[in-house]
This record gives structure tokens, sequence and C-alpha cells, in this order.
């Protein structure tokens, strides 16, 4: 279970499968089924255009609420192995900020939890996006 | 002088001014207190607060010694 709060871009899919790659001798061959949910930055936000985000975090209690929600999710379903990055700092559209990845034996448990993980995240975990528009810089309010 | 540490993030940074306090903890018995004393007002109803980078509530107990965080929704993901 690896959880990382990171300045750097990074490729979703190649953290996926370099991720599988060092634990498959761990797993052994019980893991069936792989959910993974990517976030990417969008261009538009609330009706205005937006050429760039700032994300701010809380050094600690977001990694600290992260843990919490993965415990969580390891007890509520049956998965073998999770995967979430987020991004903070600068970005810029079509960039990645969020994976979450999950490893399980079967479908439903990796769906169900890939699912709880990211909508936790986006509701509870202390981030903050701050858009540039076309229109000034703003705060993005919960949707 | 035993202190807390008061922190703030996002919007409630800027609008602040400051990103930090450091304030007398004999002075404030909670969270609620704790703003009442950085920001000369009542805690606006939709501020998200952490004692120990653990959510808390504004009648959540603030001891020497103490982390307290005072920050808006947050908009992750």
């Amino acid at each position: 279970m690896t959880i990382r709060v990171q300045r750097e871009p990074f490729d979703p899919w190649g953290e996926v499968t370099a991720y599988q790659a060092t634990r498959v001798e761990t797993w052994g061959g019980k893991c069936g089924a792989t959910a993974a949910f990517v976030g990417t930055m969008r261009d538009f936000n609330q009706g205005e255009t937006v050429s760039a985000m700032t994300l701010e975090h809380y050094p600690g209690m977001t990694e600290g609420y992260l843990e919490k929600i993965r415990t969580e999710a390891m007890s509520r379903w049956n998965i073998v192995d999770a995967l979430v990055i987020h991004r903070y700092g600068p970005l810029t559209p079509n960039e990645p900020i969020v994976l979450v990845a999950v490893w399980s034996s079967h479908r439903d448990d990796a769906f169900a939890a890939c699912r709880y993980l990211i909508d936790e995240l986006k509701t509870r975990a202390p981030f903050w996006k701050h858009e540039q528009t076309a229109g000034g810089e703003r705060w993005v309010k919960p949707g | 002088m035993a202190t807390v540490t008061v922190r703030y993030f996002a919007s409630i940074r800027e609008r602040l001014g400051r990103s930090e306090d450091h304030i007398d903890a004999a002075q404030a018995k909670s969270v609620a207190d704790v703003w009442r004393l950085v920001a000369g007002e009542p805690l606006p109803a939709n501020t998200l607060v952490a004692v120990n980078q653990e959510y808390a509530r504004p009648e959540s107990a603030v001891r020497a010694g103490d982390e307290v965080a005072f920050f808006p929704p947050v908009t992750g993901g």
C-alpha cells in the first residue's frame, strides 16, 4: 500500500504498471481485478476557461487522511493492494492530478474500494484548488 | 509561555494575511476560542477545523502544544 503526495508530474498508467511489477511476487496469483481512477485537470470549470491551477495542501494531515481512508477501505472490502498518488503545486490542463488504483481478486471489491477512496479523497482530504481563469484568480468552491 | 500553534490554509490564509500564529494556551479552551482570539469574530459556519492534524469540531478542547488548523471546504482530486 503506497500513498504519495508530490509536486512532480507523474504518468498514472506507468505508475500502475511499475507498482504491479514490484508487487506481483508478494501478491502471488490472487489479483484478478485492477480498478484505476485518474483525475485530470480540465481547461474549464464552473463556467470559466481555466489556464492554470495551484493545488495547496496541508502537509502531514493530507497524508494522514489518505492513510486513514486506505485503512477504512481495507477493512470494508477484500482488497490486495492500493496505490494513491496526488499532486500539489502548479498544474496545467491535461496534467494528471490524482491516481487511485486498487488491486483485488474480483471486480466488485476493486470497483467499490476505488470509488470509495476517490469520493472520500475529494470530499475530505485537505487539498484546495486555486485557479487562474480568463476572469482572474479564484479559489474553487466544492461542486 | 505554553503555546498553541494555529495554522491557516487557502482562502482563510489569504484573508488573514498570514499562514500561522502562536497563541498563549491559557487564553483558549476550545477551537472556537482560538478562532475568536486570532480573528476577532465568531467562527464562520462553513469553516473546517483540525486539532493535531485530525478533523475536530468548534467545541473540541485545545491544550498547550496542540496544532489547530482552520480551512475552507476541500477541493482536491
